[in-house]
């Protein structure tokens, strides 16, 4: 593993387009990432965070104004993107509406100037793994999203690229049919043995398909990780806020020792968090408390305590919103399951017991 | 409480406004049906009916110096069409999907310029030019009328040609990039195919404008250039015979066809 | 490395715009040849001395034809005049052209409005019907008009038939027959970009507009006509400019005397044999015609410049 290079190493890279007049904007800034070989790797974060910019770059349809961009060791950052063995999977799909699906997934084939017999060998073989045979000779225009989504995976896929790029694929999809190509993406990421770069704004989608995950803002790269590391680890307000429900609670760290801190809240009580990787923090400091980590108890018990202001019903469980002492909100999510919880209404006093070793320290 | 039966209110209606417009299309209408209705006539009298007849059509159809005069507006247009096409096909690729450059806008006011100059104005401008040309150069063909009804098409060749290309999908293009299609096989397998609407649509316009030009052939023409269009205003200028109607009718049906063509080349790109 | 992709990004994007040049070079030739280059010519005519046969002297420069536009010399006593029959072919043109701007609005605004709100097979179909007689030789509709207006023509046989009259009204070769034929042949000009901005009308606005209480008439000219007036500018000024340089139809139809400025132009191009006040006078109408273009312009980048042409 140590001696093959990876897949995709972006050092120091930024892009910064000129705006109307002097305007810049700074699209990357100084964006380090490895993508190791034969990982799903995603990109998340909001629109305009530079993810897409950073799948440009990589794709060759822009190029960067610092830093290079190695693939297997070699930078292709100036490369055009015909040049480069990548290849993507658009957004809207891009397929040529002049040609049949057939045609689409040989179209690369063709351009690398490969035998006859060899890409009609090997377009069957990409029909067969998205399981399209029987619309080789259809029209794009006369296939559905998602299968024209199929034909679009099979087209990149085709010419055996080092790495493939999907700039958020399944946006277009409806919820059921985008659940779907959830799993058939991870089957054909297997299957190839191909690097998967996947761009997307849906931390759900995230969450379930990447070996990794790099969570963007602002041109920036925040926290790489697994998405359990990302879930349960957030590094800051962002990531935190980004994936999943958050609470935030306010506080200062009194004593820490042997890797544990422990935090004076603000809204009363106390509570021990591990200490991050980086170091504490100075000064005042967040926590992080999963809704799901929390419970309510009797008024009085618990390390918080609050009042109920609105309960709302999601079917599998319930988010019960509290008011702490000092105004803080705090959301606590009870599964459904018979029996269990804290029957409460709104205008309850509650306890909240948070469950130990889940609180985390935020690095701002 | 009684019900009254009431005709549901009409969003849309106006009051009187289908009158016009039915009258305004019988007003499109009306002269044209009494120009082609002549055309059949059997008799001399444009005013009288005196049965159908083909005649008219066959004396047109006889008539040399008409002959000779289609013949001339037909080259005409195709050679301007094509010459117009090519050349606003490649402004338009040169003047479309880019960020703003010096002298884009320039390039616009020049290839947009014989739409906003009257054909009069252009007509006595080719005059002055065009003669002293003929006097210096000693050639007096059918040259200047070429490069005239090219120059004027080139806007109408040039308007669906950069339509379609600005409705184009550019990811089209990238996609057929990162598939390993150097920029010129990009072109030639993605962006002409894409184009040909376009190009067509073009090249009737063109063609239609061409063949319908009357006023700066006029001026330009030299001796013995009549196209059908002077030649019909030539024919105006004295009593009318109705075989001036049997050439109209054949012009208008063949203009009919074409734009009916154009309407269904531009149809199917949607 | 940073100026390495700066550079590269730089020679990339100047050889884009040097092949962007190169592709348009072919066209913008041809219009320099043939249109713009003349109308330079002209513009340089207008100031030459006249010849006596017609073209100009040349390198010899002079206002007579400017002078000549709007005055004229006595030939006896040289006093200097306003040159009647010049002003008043000018007024003539901007006369007929703004009442046939006005009527083919009045005409073609209600015909639009009919074809906007059909469904839509029938809209097309209509659409298509304004489309022929726009794409349909000048000159033959036109001649159309000819076989409408004469004295053996449709008019003056039902008027004679009826008994209206007891022999056939002049109409051809007068006024009225240049009016009928420019308001005929400029129609579709009106009713096509009218319709493109009616096409587009939400009808969720005039619901509003009634909801509030709003009669047929106040949503017309509160809702629907502020809604479309970039159409309206449009349309007003596609009939206004070819009428105003209008050639074939006047000369078709108006005989000897009616002329209007296009034939004014022509004349001095012909039996004139004055060619720097036709090139003064071409200017003329050019400026005319460029500040009808500049206020539709302004107009239409107020109005969000949403609407195409």
């Amino acid at each position: 593993m140590a001696s093959t290079a990876n897949a995709i190493d972006a050092r120091g890279v930024s892009k910064v387009f000129k705006g109307a007049g002097q305007d810049e904007v700074r699209a990357l800034d100084n964006v380090s990432v490895t993508i190791r070989e034969n990982e799903f790797f995603t990109l998340l974060g909001p629109s305009g965070c530079g993810k897409t910019t950073l799948l440009r770059l990589i794709a060759g349809f822009d190029f960067p104004t610092e830093g290079e961009i190695l693939l297997h060791g070699e930078n292709i950052a100036l490369l055009p993107p015909y040049k480069r063995p990548v290849n993507t999977v658009f957004q809207n799909y891009a397929l040529f509406p002049h040609m049949t699906v057939g045609q689409n997934i040989a179209f690369g084939l063709e351009m690398l100037g490969k035998p006859k017999d060899e890409i009609a060998a090997r377009v069957s073989e990409m029909l067969k793994l998205v399981r399209m045979e029987e619309l080789k000779d259809r029209r794009t225009s006369q296939i559905s999203g998602g299968q024209q989504q199929r034909v679009a995976l099979a087209r990149a896929l085709a010419p055996r690229p080092k790495v493939l790029l999907l700039d958020e694929p399944l946006s277009a999809l409806d919820y059921k049919l985008r659940k779907d190509m959830q799993i058939e993406l991870k089957r054909l990421q297997h299957d190839t043995g191909i690097t998967f770069i996947f761009v997307t704004h849906d931390q759900e989608e995230a969450l379930t398909m990447s070996d990794r995950i790099a969570v963007m803002s602002k041109g920036k790269i925040l926290q790489v990780g697994s998405p359990h590391d990302i879930y349960v680890r957030p590094v800051d307000h962002f990531v935190a806020n980004f994936i999943g429900e958050t609470n935030f609670l306010k506080g200062k760290v009194i004593s820490s020792k042997g890797g544990k801190a422990t935090v004076e809240l603000a809204p009363g009580g106390t509570l021990l968090a591990d200490v991050p990787e980086a170091g504490l923090p100075k000064g005042e400091i967040s926590l992080v408390v999963r809704p799901e980590n929390a419970t309510l108890v009797k008024p009085g018990k618990g390390d918080l305590s609050g009042t109920v202001e609105t309960i709302v019903y999601f079917g599998t469980d319930t988010h019960v919103h509290l008011k702490l002492t000092d105004g803080t909100a705090f959301m606590v999510r009870q599964q459904n399951a018979a029996g269990s919880g804290v029957d409460v209404k709104t205008g309850d006093k509650a306890g909240i017991a948070i469950a130990a070793g889940t609180p985390r320290i935020l690095m701002d | 409480m009684a019900t009254e039966r009431r005709k549901p209110f009409a969003i849309k209606a106006q009051p009187g406004f289908g009158l016009v417009a039915m009258l305004c299309f019988f007003m499109l209408y009306l002269p044209i049906a009494i120009l082609v209705v002549y055309a059949f006539n059997a008799g001399e009298n444009i005013a009288l009916w005196e049965g159908f007849s083909l005649r008219w059509f066959q004396s047109a159809w006889a008539n040399e110096t008409v002959q000779e005069a289609a013949m001339r507006s037909l080259f005409l247009a195709s050679v301007s069409a094509t010459i117009a096409t090519i050349v606003a096909g490649m402004a338009a690729i040169a003047t479309t999907r880019t960020a703003p450059y010096r002298g884009l806008t320039f390039k616009y006011a020049m290839i947009n310029q014989p739409l906003m100059v009257p054909e009069i104005v252009t007509a006595v401008s080719l005059l002055i030019v065009f003669s002293r040309f003929k006097v210096w150069t000693g050639y007096s063909g059918i040259g200047y009328l070429v490069l005239a009804h090219t120059a004027f098409c080139i806007p109408f060749a040039y308007l669906p040609i950069r339509a379609r290309l600005e409705n184009m999908d550019l990811t089209l293009e990238r996609a057929a990039a990162d598939l390993y299609a150097t920029p010129w096989q990009a072109f030639k397998r993605v962006t002409l195919p894409l184009l040909v609407p376009g190009l067509v649509a073009g090249y009737m316009l063109a063609f239609v404008i061409s063949l319908d030009d009357v006023v700066i052939t006029e001026f330009v023409k030299s001796g013995g250039q009549e196209t059908l269009p002077t030649y019909m205003l030539g024919q105006l200028r004295r009593a009318v015979s109705p075989e001036i109607n049997a050439i109209a009718t054949v012009f208008l049906a063949l203009s009919v066809l074409l734009v009916t063509l154009f309407y269904f080349v531009n149809r199917k790109k949607n | 490395m940073m100026s390495d992709a700066t550079r590269i990004a730089e020679n990339a994007r100047r050889a884009d715009i040097r092949n962007r040049w190169w592709l348009t070079a072919p066209a913008l030739f041809i219009l320099f040849v043939a249109a713009i280059g003349p109308l330079l010519v002209v513009l340089l005519y207008s100031f030459m001395l006249k010849g006596d046969f017609g073209d100009v002297k040349y390198g010899q420069f002079s206002l007579d034809g400017w002078f000549s536009v709007f005055f004229e010399r006595d030939i006896f006593d040289d006093t200097v005049g306003i040159a009647e029959a010049h002003v008043s072919i000018l007024w003539r043109s901007v006369k007929l052209s703004l009442i046939t701007t006005l009527l083919t609005l009045f005409i073609g605004f209600p015909t639009a409005y009919y074809i906007s709100i059909q469904e839509p097979r029938r809209r097309d179909l209509l659409v298509f019907m304004v489309t022929i007689p726009f794409w349909t030789n000048i000159l033959i509709r036109t001649f159309a008009m000819q076989e409408v207006v004469r004295n053996e023509g449709v008019i003056n046989t039902l008027l004679v038939w009826s008994g209206i009259v007891d022999r056939p009204i002049q109409i051809m070769y007068t006024d009225w027959a240049i009016f009928f034929g420019m308001v005929y042949v400029y129609l579709p000009l009106m009713v096509l970009p009218l319709y493109a901005s009616m096409e587009k009308i939400d009808f969720r606005l005039v619901e509003a507009g009634y909801d509030l209480y709003a009669g047929r008439f106040q949503v017309l000219r509160r809702v629907i006509i502020p809604l479309v007036k970039p159409g309206i500018v449009a349309g007003s000024i596609l009939v206004f400019i070819p009428s105003l340089g209008a050639y074939v139809t006047p000369r078709v139809l108006g005989g000897g005397k009616n002329l209007m400025l296009g034939n004014l132009i022509d004349l001095q191009f012909g039996q004139g044999k004055n060619w720097p006040l036709g090139s003064a006078l071409s200017i003329t109408l050019l400026v005319i015609v460029t500040v009808a273009l500049l206020f539709y312009v302004r107009n239409a980048s107020k109005s969000g410049g949403g609407h195409g042409h």
